[in-house]
């Protein structure tokens, strides 16, 4: 197998005297993964998703996505990371107001390139996936919780992303919303994508292949191969 | 599907670059103004209020500029006028009356005429009215030439000819017939103790200025009834364009060869010019007044940038989550805040022209709004966008992505 993600070392801290958010944490994942992240609140979980998405760099360590090197690549190689490699899935979903699901879906595919026309018909079939094909043109105040989390989750999967980063995506969500969510996320990782989420939901995890848990910035537990 | 990528280092990455096609740079910079219409409207309308400023002050006084070149064009700039001066003891003096004749004989005059001030003599509607209240009118003997040498036009009536010269019959200037309330021919006013009718009223006569506040008089009329004794007391010449400077220093000696410094030369043209020189100025500080409007219209779209990159740190971390570099979010604000002020840019030069039209036509000028100005206030516009939006768009750029999606 390929791996996808590996941390080696990293460690991310904040503030003077610096405080480790995350501390030498070393984490390898294979492409086809479907890992759940836990640990209480505070614990670094976001800080490590947010150094996995290249959205953050290591403040030590190297960490090694999709077969980059992240902590030696120009912002302009992580941007290109992120728009074709990486899709991300937030708990407070952050769709844009006032334009519809289409357009919010098709901005997934804004920084590739892509014509217009192309994106939205993109969009439709990322849409089409997620089940939502019949909310094409509404706007996200007129979708349920769960409606606009997996229209968040066709805009991060429109671009066919091989990794795809979910922080507490059932977060703001009921259970049932919740359980349909992670269905889909199964879904996705059936048709071959890698997927990291973070839950507090330790039932949930519990149903993954492959549970981390963090505290105080390090992974006191992995449940899945011990990476080198 | 599965991620399964060929790779010849590292460091190469297996994909594109992230890009954005110029008509999605212009769209999205619109986001934030479609979002947030009212606030855009207002900051634009800063810029809008100082461009336009700008360009009415520029429009109004090139349309004043073109008025005054058509005045100068059709009035002709090649007319001296030669008036007597006072003597020492402060009395108005005459010139000899011969003086018209002589200065007609220099070389390169074409044609000359005079005028006489009565200065004891006034003209009053009727008889009513107490002596002291002249109103500021002059009661002027005029040649019959006059009004061809000064490009005057009559309103309304006729001008004096040989046969009214000598009949109590008077022309008022137009300042004259305002002030005495008398719009008609036919009407009669009183000079000294006479009745004079009046046969005609004249235009406001640019190159004489002097004559718009006149009663003009035939000689042979004045003389007989006011004892006028035929000696003028302005001179009004004209010649060939090229001989004006050469005639000109001929004129004083010539018209009082007894006293020629006692002889005031002066050209009408070079005091309406001087005149709208004294406009300019008043220009210049109009023109700082815009740009300090324009200044602060700038301030006011940095301003809204500035809480605008604040609002939308979400926003910009949700973009670079998605493959956004930090100079796809500096264009995206910078095309913003351009836009901010084109449009008031492109409102302001309207609204400037139409200002400079509104006021053109009311004073009877031509509506002149340079292109070139206009193009520059434009320009200037997107300057200024570009310098408001810098240091926002820099700013917004520098957000680390991390902190714009949390929260
Ligand atoms: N920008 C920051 N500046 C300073 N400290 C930070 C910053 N971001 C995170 N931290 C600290 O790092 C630690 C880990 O934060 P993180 O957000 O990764 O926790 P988490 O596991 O995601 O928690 P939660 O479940 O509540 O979301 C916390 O103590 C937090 O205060
Ligand atoms: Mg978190």
């Amino acid at each position: 197998m390929t791996e996808i993600i590996r941390l080696k070392g990293v460690s991310r801290s904040y503030g003077q005297p610096p405080t480790n958010a995350l501390s030498e944490v070393d984490l390898m994942v294979e492409a086809g993964e479907f890992v759940a992240i836990v640990g209480p609140s505070g614990s670094g979980k976001s800080t490590m998703l947010n150094l996995l998405g290249t959205v953050d760099r290591p403040s030590a360590g190297t960490a090694t996505i999709d077969g980059a090197a992240v902590n030696g690549l120009s912002d302009s190689m992580l941007s290109a990371l992120r728009a074709y490699r990486i899709g991300f899935v937030f708990q407070q979903f952050h769709l844009s107001e006032g334009i519809t699901a289409t357009e919010n879906v098709a901005d997934g595919l804004l920084y590739t390139g892509v014509p217009r026309a192309e994106r939205q018909r993109r969009a439709h079939a990322a849409l089409k996936r997620v089940g939502l094909e019949h909310r094409l043109g509404h706007k996200p105040h007129q979708l349920s919780g769960g409606e606009r989390q997996r229209v968040a989750i066709a805009r991060a999967v429109a671009g066919n992303p091989p990794l795809l980063l979910a922080d507490e995506p059932t977060g703001n969500l009921d259970s049932v919303s919740g359980a349909t969510i992670i269905e889909l996320l199964h879904e996705l990782n059936r048709q071959g994508t890698t997927v990291l989420v973070i839950t507090h939901d330790t039932e949930l995890a519990s149903q993954l292949p492959r549970q981390i848990t963090l505290r105080d910035g390090r992974i006191v537990a992995d449940s899945g191969r011990v990476s080198s | 599907m599965t991620p399964a990528i060929e790779r010849t280092t590292e460091q190469r990455a297996p994909h594109g670059k992230s890009r954005m096609r110029p008509g999605d740079v212009v769209r999205v910079g619109t986001t934030g103004l479609r979002s947030r219409p009212t606030r855009a409207i207002l900051s634009a309308l800063g810029i809008a209020i100082g461009i336009s400023a700008m360009i009415a002050v520029v429009g109004i006084s090139s349309s004043s500029q073109a008025k005054l070149n058509n005045d100068l064009q059709s009035l002709g700039t090649n007319m001296l006028t030669a008036q007597a001066g006072k003597d020492i003891f402060g009395k108005p003096t005459t010139l000899p009356a011969n003086t018209v004749a002589q200065i007609q004989r220099i070389n390169g005059v074409e044609s000359a005429s005079s005028t006489a001030a009565l200065a004891n003599h006034h003209i009053y509607r009727n008889s009513l009215i107490a002596p002291g209240q002249t109103g500021g009118l002059s009661v002027q003997v005029a040649d019959l030439n006059l009004l061809n040498v000064v490009s005057g036009k009559i309103r309304t009536g006729t001008w004096l000819n040989r046969a009214t010269a000598e009949y109590p019959a008077v022309v008022l200037g137009a300042d004259t017939a305002d002030r005495l309330g008398i719009h008609t021919p036919g009407s009669s006013v009183r000079i000294g103790n006479q009745n004079f009718t009046v046969v005609g009223i004249l235009d406001p006569v640019p190159l004489a200025p002097d004559l718009n506040t006149a009663a003009l008089i035939g000689s042979e009329i004045a003389a007989r009834l006011f004892g006028f004794d035929g000696n003028p007391v302005r001179i009004y010449e004209r010649s060939s364009d090229e001989s004006v400077e050469t005639v000109r220093p001929l004129i004083a000696p010539t018209a009082n060869p007894q006293a020629p410094r006692d002889v005031e030369v002066s050209r009408p043209s070079d005091a309406l010019a001087a005149k709208y020189a004294a406009d300019q100025a008043f220009t210049g500080l109009l023109l700082g007044l815009g740009s300090i409007a324009l200044l602060v219209g700038g301030i006011g779209v940095a301003n809204t940038m500035v809480i605008s990159v604040l609002e939308r740190r979400r926003e910009i971390g949700l973009r670079r989550a998605l493959g956004a570099t930090r100079g796809h979010i500096r264009s995206q604000f910078l095309v913003e805040a351009l836009l901010l002020s084109a449009m008031g840019g492109v409102v302001g030069a309207a609204l400037g022209t139409g200002v400079t039209a509104i006021i053109a036509t009311a004073n009877g000028w031509p509506v002149a709004v340079p292109w070139p100005v206009l193009g520059a206030g434009v320009l200037a516009t997107l300057a200024i966008g570009a310098i408001a939006g810098l240091y926002p768009a820099i700013r917004a750029a520098r957000t680390p992505p991390t902190t714009a999606l949390s929260g």
